[in-house]
């Protein structure tokens, strides 16, 4: 059972350092917008500016 | 499929087309084409490929430049926030529907250089965007967002925007650690019944040393995430009333408390740190949802509040200067056009105006003012060109009043949750009770069993299942009438709509769409109805009267002359040679008297005009058009029902809602739309003082009303109603009072929101009930010491999981997020008539 007082620290900075990371990302604004970035992907190419104007 | 490709209403006989990706689309006006061809133009035209619905019509004024102002770097200081070289702002967008909208603002933007970055949130409807501010203004940047059809509103106050999303933050940050040390607490928890469960004694250092970690995991848990929770219910007591997280947060801090207690005691006694961090788990992920669903309705609120200009037409000594409202004075003359929203009251100075007070009076049709008469803010000039001086400002302005007046009677609403939480308050009252009484029993009987069974009570009557079977009930219910358009600004207006029994509806904006149009064309004297519709379309071009817009589509190039506008009555001009007039009949009629007696009557005509000026009796539905000899065609003009208004009205009747119009217009419209509807209870010609009356008089006689409006007038009748309803696109300050917003303005939606409120009501029963009986049936068995503490906070843990499951049952069923709004789209199209 002594294997418990290292891995039950071990989980607990896991989780510290998980929660670390999700607090690091709220703060970037990850989570502000959770729908519109998805949309991005869904563009075929890149926005040129060289297209031509009537299509 | 005669819709525009843009913003997908009727064509209405318009022969334009945009091309877009190789193919023609046909649009309903240049407005459209305009910006449909600029997206295609500029390689965006995916944007159509991604959107969930039709895009917003551009309107007539935002061709008008009136982005300049925002180029002066003094008025736009007080929108943005700069540093160094580069300036940031936030705006809300009008017209934001759907994230391709937010995707498209977003590419357009960042194609200019100068524009570092940009984020665009379509859930909350507001961009940010950053920019260097030596190379481009703010004028530019709103100018380009306007180019694609929407209207782009700074927000006044950037701090509210940071509150805003700092509040957001804050809360995701406090759910996550609830989460994170929920899961952990309850690792360890199993172990330690499974041990129990088995029969096993577990080693004591192993079990202090579980406890002492779950202890040091539960206590950020407690006094991070769950603060919010200890501070309301800490201001609650300091206000001297007893709120729902009083109870749970003394039954938080005694389980933490005797959890705290027995770690260091030592072997003996029970820990309650899984339930501790699990109730306060579900009681973040309540108040999350709810603060997400409240941001939205803040952020469309908000929009719709910005509909008082920014800008005014100053008329000074060198000529006409826009300027800020916050920079006019008291006396100064300013200008307002054609379609603007009046930024003060003030005074007429030189022509009579035709001024839209729908948002005051609700009144659907233009009031004729003479000059010198007074016109207030916030109305709509929707006559030609107007100077006014300025009499009230601000805070003065008769709006500002009415808006007082409704915060203040909004706080005389009674607040069902009180009676929720009062009930919650009494339970505890009880089970204090009885928990000091099973501690005094056992402790006369068998000490060493008093403290267990006293906490088992406290555990098991802990009225977590009954603390979120409402909330939990409710967050489901928002969540799946946010799917439908419907936006819930009141939990308590859900109870009431559940029960309600009757729904009025303020025919203004509400069963109608509020435009006329020619519903028939009947030609008396031979002439084909193309050539009648033509003649009519040129006469009525110049007219600022809004059954004028009826005739636009039919407009072709041709020169009136001798036009001439008589104010009430009608419209007369020159085409080809011959005089035509078209108007009220009398008024087309006197051309051919006129004839014979030289028109000598004009000066009469005009002091009649003035007294028929009330519109609601000359503006009748019927206009006829004639010449020196004969009458040509009479036009039928109808304001068309919203597609879904009769179907509606009978699912609601289906539902055992009795529909009703209340409505200040004439009684022949109030008649026809009810008659079209299917409506039998319609009162017409009330005032905003009798619409209160007679819902007064309906709740009087038992009855449980529901009020549907968009006028400013409907608020004290919004506010006595049970539940309030306004639709999205009204005038703001309804929105204030209701409770409920149909954001889609799809009256289908309607039976809906009865129907799920029901359900969610019995949902919300069904939990209460069965939290009850668990709470009920095991306090005595835990008081007879049958139930070990364990066993108490697992049945805790279970009975608040059984109603959360019983909760889901309300969520929209796994379609995929943008489905639901685009059925309600192509539902739309299918029942407007082509």
């Amino acid at each position: 059972m002594s294997i418990l007082l290292v891995l039950i620290p071990l989980s607990l900075a896991l989780v510290i350092f998980a929660g670390w990371g999700f607090f690091w990302a709220v703060n970037a604004g990850q989570f502000d917008d959770l729908e519109s970035p998805g949309w991005d992907a869904l563009r075929d190419e890149p926005p040129t500016d060289e297209r031509p104007g009537d299509g | 499929m005669s819709v525009c490709f843009h913003c997908g209403e009727p064509l209405r006989g318009s022969t334009l087309t945009a091309r877009i990706e190789q193919r023609d689309q046909p649009v309903c006006c240049s407005g459209c084409q305009a910006v449909a061809e600029l997206i295609a133009g500029t390689g965006l035209g995916d944007f159509y490929r991604y959107r969930d619905g039709s895009s917003v019509r551009p309107s007539e004024s935002s061709q008008h430049d009136k982005w300049r102002v925002y180029a002066d770097p003094q008025f736009a200081a007080q929108f943005t926030l700069t540093s160094e070289r580069q300036t940031s702002v936030t705006l809300l967008i009008e017209g934001l529907r759907c994230s391709a909208c937010s995707w498209l603002i977003d590419h357009s933007l960042r194609r200019r250089a100068s524009v570092l970055d940009v984020s665009v949130n379509a859930a909350t409807g507001r961009a940010s965007v950053i920019w260097d501010s030596t190379q481009l203004n703010l004028a530019e940047i709103m100018r380009t967002i306007a180019q694609l059809g929407y209207v782009p509103h700074p927000v006044t106050d950037e701090t509210v925007t940071r509150a805003l999303r700092e509040e957001r933050r804050d809360s995701l940050k406090r759910l996550a650690v609830a989460g994170f040390g929920m899961m952990q607490v309850m690792m360890f928890a199993v172990a330690v019944y499974s041990a129990e469960l088995a029969h096993e004694i577990m080693e004591p250092r192993l079990l202090s040393y579980f406890r002492t970690v779950s202890l040091l995991v539960a206590t950020p848990v407690m006094f991070y995430a769950g603060a919010p929770i200890l501070l309301s219910a800490w201001n609650s007591l300091r206000s001297r009333s007893i709120g729902m997280d009083v109870p749970v947060s003394i039954a938080l801090l005694l389980a933490y408390g005797a959890s705290v207690w027995n770690t260091f005691r030592g072997a003996g006694g029970e820990v309650y740190f899984d339930s501790v961090t699990m109730f306060i788990f579900f009681l973040t992920l309540g108040r999350f949802v709810q603060m997400s669903v409240r941001q939205h309705t803040a952020g469309v609120t908000d929009a719709l509040a910005r509909q008082l200009p920014a800008i005014a037409h100053r008329i000074g000594s060198d000529g006409i200067e826009d300027v800020p409202v916050t920079s006019l004075a008291l006396d100064d003359v300013i200008q307002v056009r054609r379609g603007e929203v009046l930024p003060a009251d003030g005074q007429l100075l030189d022509a009579d105006a035709h001024i839209d007070e729908a948002m005051l009076t609700g009144e659907s049709l233009p009031v004729h003012r003479k000059v010198g008469q007074r016109v207030v803010a916030g109305t709509i000039n929707v006559g030609g060109p107007v100077s006014i001086a300025v009499t009230a400002l601000g805070t003065d302005t008769a709006l500002s009043h009415i808006v007082a007046l409704m915060h203040r009677a909004q706080t005389y609403k009674p607040a069902l949750a009180r009676n929720a939480d009062s009930a919650a308050a009494r339970f505890l009252g009880y089970v204090l009770m009885g928990a000091g009484l099973t501690c005094a029993a056992w402790l006369a009987i068998d000490p060493s069993q008093a403290f267990a069974a006293t906490l088992a009570v406290l555990v098991v009557a802990c009225p977590c299942a009954f603390a979120i079977a409402m909330p939990a009930a409710l967050a489901s219910a928002t969540a799946r009438l946010g799917r439908h358009g419907i936006l819930l600004t009141d939990p308590d207006a859900l109870e009431s709509l559940a029960k309600v029994d009757h729904i009025v509806f303020d025919k203004t904006g509400t069963l109608t769409r509020g435009e006329l149009q020619i519903a028939r064309c009947v030609s008396l004297a031979g002439l084909t109805e193309q050539r009648c519709l033509y003649i009519a379309a040129l006469l009525e071009q110049a007219s600022e009267h809004p059954m004028a817009r009826a005739f636009a589509p039919h407009l072709e190039q041709a020169t009136v002359e001798d036009m001439q506008t008589i104010a009430g009555r009608g419209v007369q001009g020159r085409i080809d040679g011959r005089l035509y007039r078209i108007g009220t009949p009398d008024f087309v009629a006197e051309l051919r008297s006129e004839q014979q007696a030289f028109q000598q009557r004009l000066g009469h005509d005009t002091s009649r005009g003035a007294i028929d000026g009330s519109p609601v009796e000359s503006m009748g539905s019927v206009i006829m058009l004639g010449d020196e000899h004969r009458a040509l065609a009479w036009f039928e003009l109808t304001d068309s029902l919203r597609p879904a208004a009769a179907s509606a009205v009978s699912q609601l009747r289906s539902l055992n809602v009795e529909p009703q119009i209340l409505s200040g217009d004439g009684h022949e419209a109030v008649q026809a739309v009810a008659r079209q509807c299917g409506i039998t209870g319609h009162f017409a010609r009330y005032s905003a003082k009798q619409k209160l009356s007679h819902v007064l008089g309906l709740q009087k006689a038992g009855k449980r009303v529901a009020v549907i409006g968009d006028g400013v007038n409907d608020a004290p009748v919004l506010g006595a109603a049970d539940v309030s309803i306004a639709m999205g696109r009204g005038a703001a300050l309804a929105h204030a009072s209701a409770g409920i917003v149909l954001v889609s303005d799809n009256l289908a939606a309607l039976p809906d929101a009865v129907l799920l409120a029901r359900r969610t009501l019995r949902i919300a029963k069904q939990n209460l009930l069965w939290a009850a009986i668990y709470n009920l049936g095991s306090i005595p068995l835990a008081a007879l010491g049958f139930i070990p503490p364990w066993l108490a906070a697992l049945g805790m843990s279970l009975s608040s999981v059984a109603v959360m499951l019983n909760s889901t049952r309300l969520l929209p069923r796994a379609t995929r997020r943008t489905a639901a709004p685009s059925v309600v789209t192509s539902a739309n199209l299918r029942e407007t008539p082509a």
